[in-house]
């Protein structure tokens, strides 16, 4: 699977606003099995000087992955989604989500490369709150398996 | 310096409601059918939600669920999950790389299933706990 290298550096339009539900963060919480008080309850989570539940280091995937799809499915990309494994994963974050966030992702693709076979596409997602707060930013890399 | 070891178990129906939460259907983590035609030994644990307990072990140890400010893994492994009540058993323990004077902590972590590494560069660093 070979991907066109010219996409490097490609930045594609903000995404429409996700809104941060507290509702989301305690699902994704239980999901993961995160009991910390901070996930679920409000009152905990200003304790720690939060305006409201704070979402476990893993949640902004919920928001960078459907963001990505901008990406994954660019018909002049052509990223053939069934045969995808996920690489590589990192967050460096600002602050941590918190319910309330209304955040809006930038897509930019920084890498493109092929081993093997083997496509592989890195993408960076800044998210930032739609009044331009940053938050954190999202890496993510992506192998597309070539045909055995 | 090492950090106490944490164990998760992942059986199918955590799968099932890691899908539901996160919004990751892809049929590789809940249809052995699928899996298998793709190469698989089976379905296969979500690599985000390997990420997600490996993170839950990360807040554990800095005693804080706002503590981490850099995380990353790669992904080397597939964790099988087996459709039975036991499920897989995922082992997850880290070192003290570095405390810088900025008040951060950086670990190196393993996260192993079935005594095989299932991470490489598994990297996190956070708020040096008071």
């Amino acid at each position: 699977m070979s991907l066109d290298p010219s996409f490097v550096g490609r930045t594609y339009p903000p995404t429409a606003p996700y809104q941060v539900g507290r509702e989301k963060i305690r699902e994704f919480a239980t999901a993961i099995g995160a009991t910390d008080p901070a996930h679920h309850d409000p009152d905990a989570a200003r304790a720690l000087g939060h305006p409201d539940v704070v979402a476990p280091p893993t949640f902004p995937v919920v928001v960078t992955m459907a963001a990505s799809r901008q990406i994954i499915e660019d018909p002049a990309l052509g990223v053939d989604y069934s045969r995808v494994v996920h690489g590589d994963q990192r967050f460096a974050y600002t602050r941590p989500v918190v319910a309330g966030d209304e955040l809006v992702c930038v897509n930019t693709i920084e890498d493109i490369s092929s081993r093997g076979g083997h496509g592989f596409l890195t993408t960076r997602t800044d998210v930032r709150t739609a009044a331009g707060e940053p938050v954190v930013a999202v890496w993510s890399k992506i192998v597309v398996r070539g045909e055995a | 310096m090492e950090l106490p070891t944490q164990t998760f178990r992942v059986t199918r129906a955590d799968l099932v409601r890691y899908a539901g939460a996160s919004g990751d259907f892809n049929p590789i983590h809940w249809s052995d059918r699928f899996a298998t035609k793709v190469g698989l030994p089976g379905v296969i644990a979500h690599g985000m939600f390997t990420m997600a307990l490996v993170g839950r072990a990360v807040t554990a140890w800095a005693g804080a669920p706002d503590a981490v400010v850099d995380f990353g893994v790669r992904f080397t492994r597939p964790v099988v999950v087996p459709d039975d009540d036991q499920g897989a058993e995922i082992e997850v323990s880290a070192v003290v790389r570095e405390v810088t004077e900025e008040g951060l902590t950086r670990l190196d972590v393993t996260a192993t299933c079935l005594g095989e590494k299932v991470l490489s560069q598994a990297r996190a660093t956070i708020r040096t706990p008071r």
